[in-house]
Parts: C-alpha cells; structure tokens; sequence
C-alpha cells in the first residue's frame, strides 16, 4: 500500500511518519502532484495558523489536486479545517471539500484547548471498533461546527464536529498518531478503508 | 468533557535519564525512552523532557533522543532545557517533539515567545515560569531557579499570554521539592486572570495534592517527576483515584 503524506511546509510530519511505522507501513513525504495521486490513500497533516498554512499550499500549487483525489484522503487537525469552506482564524478560504465554516471557541472558554476530550455519536469505518466515549488528543482553538458531515463529536462548551467525512474526504480534529492506542486503532482504520 | 492532565517530567543529562532531589546526588535511570513507554502505558497525558545539560554540543544529543522518544510513544511530549533560538525549536520538532517550553530564554528576550509563535503556531510553545514568593511578592527567579530577578510573576504570566504562548508551566520555587503540595493560591489566581491553560509544578508528594491543585487550584495539568519516578505514586492508581474525587480524568 502507498501512503502519501502531503508536504507543503506545515505540520508534525515526524509524528505521523512515526504512528504510520508502529502499524507496520511506511508513509513518504510528498509535494509531487503525482505521486500523490497515484497514492493509495493520502494524509493531509496541518498544525499553526490557518492563513499562513493556506497560503503555502497555494504556494505549492496542490489545492486542485487535494480537491480531485478520489482515494480516500484524511485531514489532520489545521489539515481537516483547511478542508472546510473557510476559517475564522486569518479570514482564510479554505478548500471546500465540507461546507462548514471554522469558527473560534468562546472567550469565556480556556484557548487553546488542549488535551484529552471524548469523541461520541460515531459513524463510518474510521471508527471500527472504537468505544463511544474514548478519549482523543486535541491542541486547537478554532473549531468545525456539527453538520451533516460529522462523524464523530466533541464538546467544549459547546458541541462540535470532532472528525468528518464527505464521500472519499475524511478529517479528524483530534491527532490520532498522538492519541495512545485508540488514535493508533483510527489511524489503522483509515488505512484499512 | 476536556479531562485533567497528569504529566511526569523527566530530567535527561548527555541523553539518559536522571534522578535525582534538587538536581543534587544525580543517578543515572537508565534509557528515557523505555522509560516514557512505561510512563505511557500507566497512563500519563503528556511527558515533559528537560534537558539539564543542555550545552551547544549536547544538543545534537538531544535532537537524537527527541527523535527515538517520537518514534516509540504514542502520546504527546513537550521538550525544554537550554533552548534559545528559533533554530533551537526547529531542531526539535522536526525530530518529533510536539512541543517545546522556554523558560530563562524568554525572560531575556520576549520576542523570542512572538517569533516562535509566528513560525510554529501557539499549539507548541509551553513557557515555563519558575517563582518564589518573597515576602508576599512573586518574582521571576531563572537558570532552573537560581538566579532571582525583579519581575512579578503575574505581570510575566500575562505579558507571556499577551505575546502568545499556549501554556504556561508554573513551577513554585517555595513549593518544589518540598512534597508539601502545589501552590495552589498563585495558581488560582494565573488560572482566573488568564485565558491559556496552566500547568502546576512542584510540591506534589501525595495523591490528594494533585486533587487539590485541580480543585482548589484550578490547574488544567499537574505535572511531577520524583513521586513518579521513585514510583510513590503509581499513575493509574493517581487517576482512579481523581475520578472518585470527580475530576474528569482519562483512564
């Protein structure tokens, strides 16, 4: 199996290189168009400010490419809200693939939040075999609102879309390659997909 | 519900583990990495590496070490000691870390929390803030303690918000050491009057400290290495027991 990690200069790719290694596979970093095209399945990782991360995947030239792939592709935390319509954080455009807006979480809230919250309510085979209720970890302070989309919710302060999925397009907003066994467990099942 | 955080800190010297009371009587224990697994199976949230030697040539040591913890622990881990440059941190997180904490660095120069902020995103910059309470007044003391200075602790904690780090870790210079419990009034007040989660540092010595510091505190994490390192208290045994306190915990 050909796994593809999409490199356009943002995100704790070692992590995830590192998650795909303990499930007994080997990821490669790519920015090559076609060779993430021609991947099995595809991570699209993200961390920092959404903007800024924006505007190096408009430098890398792979939002047409991302937005095309029709093998099943996973975004990762910045990576999943990069995914949706737009982002409160930097007024970014994001690429469409949901339609949701990321919005910030409430000043009365503590912001970033970070740590361990439950995921509940879950749906798809990203989820096999997970317990409602396990704890994932999240370092974020812009969130996807629920939708029709959402696969998996979260709640801090409000209830919110802890992973989505739109046809061949799934997202978390958790970090499964930092997220103990039941992160390894989700990562196993996307790749399983 | 976002749960407590339990995180053991380990103090690493040319790239093994140490423990040791006030950095005094250093012992070699043994591989950090073995060791952050087994830290990993109890249970912890997050670990904490500080690199006590960290000198220009040991930090290639430390890269090596970071790189070999990312590819066996499945958890978040946070790396601190000696950092002082944004190529410092660039160093680390390539090599795996998720976060790093600047303490002494940031006293000195501030800007270097707003630079690491802009390259890296708040997510990964964790300052660390070591005070001593001094005839009723906080102040900022540096170099692991040592070296004290005139700043108010407040007034760094919210400038150091104010210039975007994620987290800030506390640690109680009266209180380290002394297994007497955290500061749980200092803490309060950082938790109240700022927006940023805060970790609690220094003093925990039994299990119902670490309720308190959550309770009474207010502190988002607790973090401790000799209780956990001279297993005094057993991770997994810490956390049912907070649950029972009904503090939301991971288990």
């Amino acid at each position: 199996m050909k796994i593809v990690i999409i490199d356009y200069g943002a995100g704790n790719i070692q992590s995830i290189m590192f998650a795909i290694q303990r499930l007994g596979f080997k990821a490669v970093l790519s920015s090559d168009a076609n060779e993430i095209q021609e991947a099995d399945k595809v991570i699209f990782p993200g961390v920092g400010e959404a903007s800024s991360a924006m505007a190096k995947l408009n430098e890398s030239g792979l939002e047409d490419t991302i937005k095309n792939l029709t093998q099943p592709v996973l975004g990762i935390c910045l990576g999943m809200q990069l995914m949706c319509n737009s982002s409160e954080e930097g007024n970014t455009k994001g690429l469409g693939i949901f339609d949701l807006d990321v919005v910030k979480f409430s000043e009365a809230l503590k912001v970033p939040q970070i740590g361990w919250n439950e995921i509940t309510e879950l749906k798809s085979n990203l989820f096999k075999l997970v317990p409602e209720r396990s704890h994932i970890y999240l370092v974020h302070s812009f969130y996807a609102p629920k939708s029709e989309d959402t696969i998996a919710v979260s709640e801090y302060g409000l209830e919110y879309s802890a992973a989505l999925k739109k046809d061949n397009f799934y997202g978390t907003q958790f970090h499964p390659e930092k997220s103990s066994k039941i992160g390894s467990k989700i990562l196993q099942n996307f790749l399983e997909l | 519900m976002l749960t407590k955080r339990i995180i053991p800190c380990l103090d690493i010297k040319d790239g093994r583990t140490v423990k040791g009371v006030n950095f005094v009587n250093l012992k070699d224990a043994g591989d950090p990495v073995e060791l952050a697994e087994v830290y990993a199976l109890e249970g912890a949230d997050e670990l904490v590496f500080l690199d006590i030697s960290a000198t220009e040539e040991k930090r290639k040591t430390l890269a090596d070490l970071v790189y070999r913890v990312a590819e066996k622990v499945n958890i978040p881990f946070t790396v601190g000691g000696g950092i002082r440059s944004v190529e410092d941190v660039d160093i680390l997180l390539k090599n795996g870390a998720d976060k790093v904490s600047i303490n002494s660095s940031a006293v000195k120069n501030p800007e270097l929390i707003n630079q690491l902020v802009a390259k890296f995103g708040s997510q990964c910059i964790v300052v660390a803030i070591d005070a001593k309470q001094i005839d009723g007044q906080w102040k900022v003391h540096l170099v692991g303690g040592k070296v004290p200075t005139e700043i108010d602790l407040f007034e760094w904690a919210n400038e150091v918000e104010e210039r975007g780090a994620g987290e800030i870790l506390f640690t109680s210079m009266n209180h380290d050491g002394t297994k007497n419990g955290f500061a749980n009034e200092a803490l309060k007040r950082l938790s109240q009057s700022l927006k940023i989660p805060i970790i609690a540092s220094g003093g925990a010595g039994r299990v119902s400290h670490f309720t308190d510091t959550f309770k009474e505190g207010e502190a988002d994490a607790a973090l401790a290495a000799s209780v956990f390192h001279f297993k005094e208290i057993d991770i997994t045994d810490l956390k049912k027991e907070l649950k029972q306190e009904g503090i939301p915990v991971r288990l």
